[in-house]
């Protein structure tokens, strides 16, 4: 299964270094995200430093989805999905390949916004060790979810338009368990931040487990 | 002591397979004992492809019995798919990832060895210069031989081959011709469909005619010994 997700893993990020959508657009898109949120906030400077964790979360959530699609768009190609079933591959192990290879670049895209907030909101980080549990709960949360709603629609015609619709309200809990968190941990407000991530480790656990479970059976049907 | 290996490779007793509720297959009988190279003509819709996605486990047999290498692909289609091979009319490449980097991934997929690999991309000619370039912009036929020494590589018992000389030149028909029949030398068997008929016809051990879903003629099962 290990191998199996290594080599499903190396192959997605491969073709990401290649042909480089998401150093073009996700990044991009994100960061402009970003921006955005500053230009229309920036005149009350306490809300935006209040709202700096929830920005920041939905900048990753929507930047995320780009990469969720992108990475079944790539197995959309024609012969690809019999290619794939005729090839014996673990489903748990191709489940977690693709899981790695959008969790990869989810970590990337969080560094970058990372740098963004403290350069463009001036935010000052703290609580290092309950910020990096959020970063890591929340990462294995979205790239979980998204591979496993990503292959349920992934046969669909109306995959670009049907994977935010089902992956956005799945991920609302992700989303105020993050900020919540990242708020405690940039407040200095260590005891409540632990218990949202304890609820991000869970719903991680939970998509993982589902994935692992029935990611089999989604890629036959689809 | 080992287990016995079943001498068909094939054996389908009225299968048949729905798709969208159209009897794409209407109930086929067909035996194909190991080491033959069977040629399945027949016109438009006659259930060529369905025939052979369904022998690779990739269509399901609704109706009737169908074992494969001595597999039942009614109950476990899963169970034979890593054992064949099939070029299909959509080769099934990466577009972003390059000719001879498709044909690896494939393999290690399948578990191919890493020499199995490297002789396949020289056979087939993607081993230097087009080796390395993107899938994306390849022609139709490199990206033919391309689908070609996954196949090769992957080195199937059973050989499913959807329109193996579309798209091809001279040279690539030539060397599909001389795979196929090095294949079956080598014990593996060979179901093929085609529409070029003098080519197709003058490989094939044996010919199949479907029409409407169901087996038309058969030219019977030859002895089965090297073909050359």
């Amino acid at each position: 299964m290990l191998a199996d997700a290594l080599l499903i893993a190396g192959k997605d990020l491969r073709i990401e270094l290649r042909s480089k959508v998401g150093l073009g657009q996700m990044l991009p898109f994100a960061v402009l995200v970003l921006v955005l949120f500053g230009l229309a906030l920036d005149a009350d400077d306490a809300l935006l430093t209040r709202a700096t964790p929830g920005l920041y979360w939905i900048a990753v959530l929507l930047a995320g989805l780009l990469a969720v699609q992108r990475s079944f768009a790539v197995e959309a190609a024609p012969g690809v999905t019999d290619a794939l079933r005729l090839s014996g591959l673990d489903p748990a192990g191709y489940f977690l390949g693709k899981f790695a290879a959008i969790a990869a670049q989810l970590v990337a895209l969080e560094f970058v916004l990372g740098l963004g907030v403290v350069i463009l909101y001036g935010t000052e980080l703290g609580g290092p060790a309950l910020l990096f549990a959020a970063l890591v709960g929340a990462t294995v949360s979205i790239a979980a979810a998204g591979t496993l709603y990503g292959v349920l629609a992934a046969g669909l015609r109306v995959r670009d338009t049907l994977v935010p619709l089902l992956l956005l309200p799945a991920l609302a809990p992700v989303l105020l368990g993050a900020t919540r968190a990242t708020e405690a941990a940039l407040e200095g407000d260590l005891g409540d931040g632990w218990g949202w991530c304890g609820l991000l480790a869970l719903f991680g656990v939970l998509y993982l487990g589902l994935g692992l479970l029935f990611f089999g059976t989604l890629l036959e049907e689809t | 002591m080992a287990p016995a290996v079943p001498s068909d490779a094939v054996v389908l007793q009225s299968a048949v397979v729905l798709l969208d509720r159209f009897p794409a297959l209407a109930g086929v009988d067909l035996d194909v004992a190991r080491g033959e190279i069977v040629l399945l003509r027949g016109p438009n819709g006659a259930g060529k492809t369905t025939l052979l996605r369904a022998c690779a486990g990739l269509e399901r047999v609704s109706r009737g019995s169908a074992r494969v290498l001595g597999v039942d692909v009614v109950t476990s289609p899963r169970a034979v798919r890593r054992r064949v091979g099939m070029l299909a009319r959509d080769e099934g490449l990466y577009d972003d990832l390059d000719a001879a980097a498709n044909v690896r991934f494939w393999a290690r997929a399948a578990g191919a060895d890493g020499d199995d690999t490297d002789r396949a991309l020289a056979c087939c000619g993607i081993a230097g210069r087009v080796g390395a370039v993107p899938a994306a912009r390849l022609s139709t036929g490199q990206r033919r031989r391309t689908a070609l020494a996954v196949l090769l590589a992957r080195r199937p018992e059973l050989w499913l081959l959807d329109e193996p000389h579309a798209g091809l030149d001279r040279a690539g028909r030539d060397l599909v011709d001389e795979l196929v029949v090095d294949a079956a030398r080598a014990g593996a068997t060979v179901l093929f469909a085609s529409h070029e008929l003098e080519r197709a016809e003058s490989l094939a051990t044996r010919i199949v005619t479907l029409a409407g879903g169901v087996v038309r003629t058969d030219t019977g099962s030859p002895e089965v010994t090297g073909v050359g």
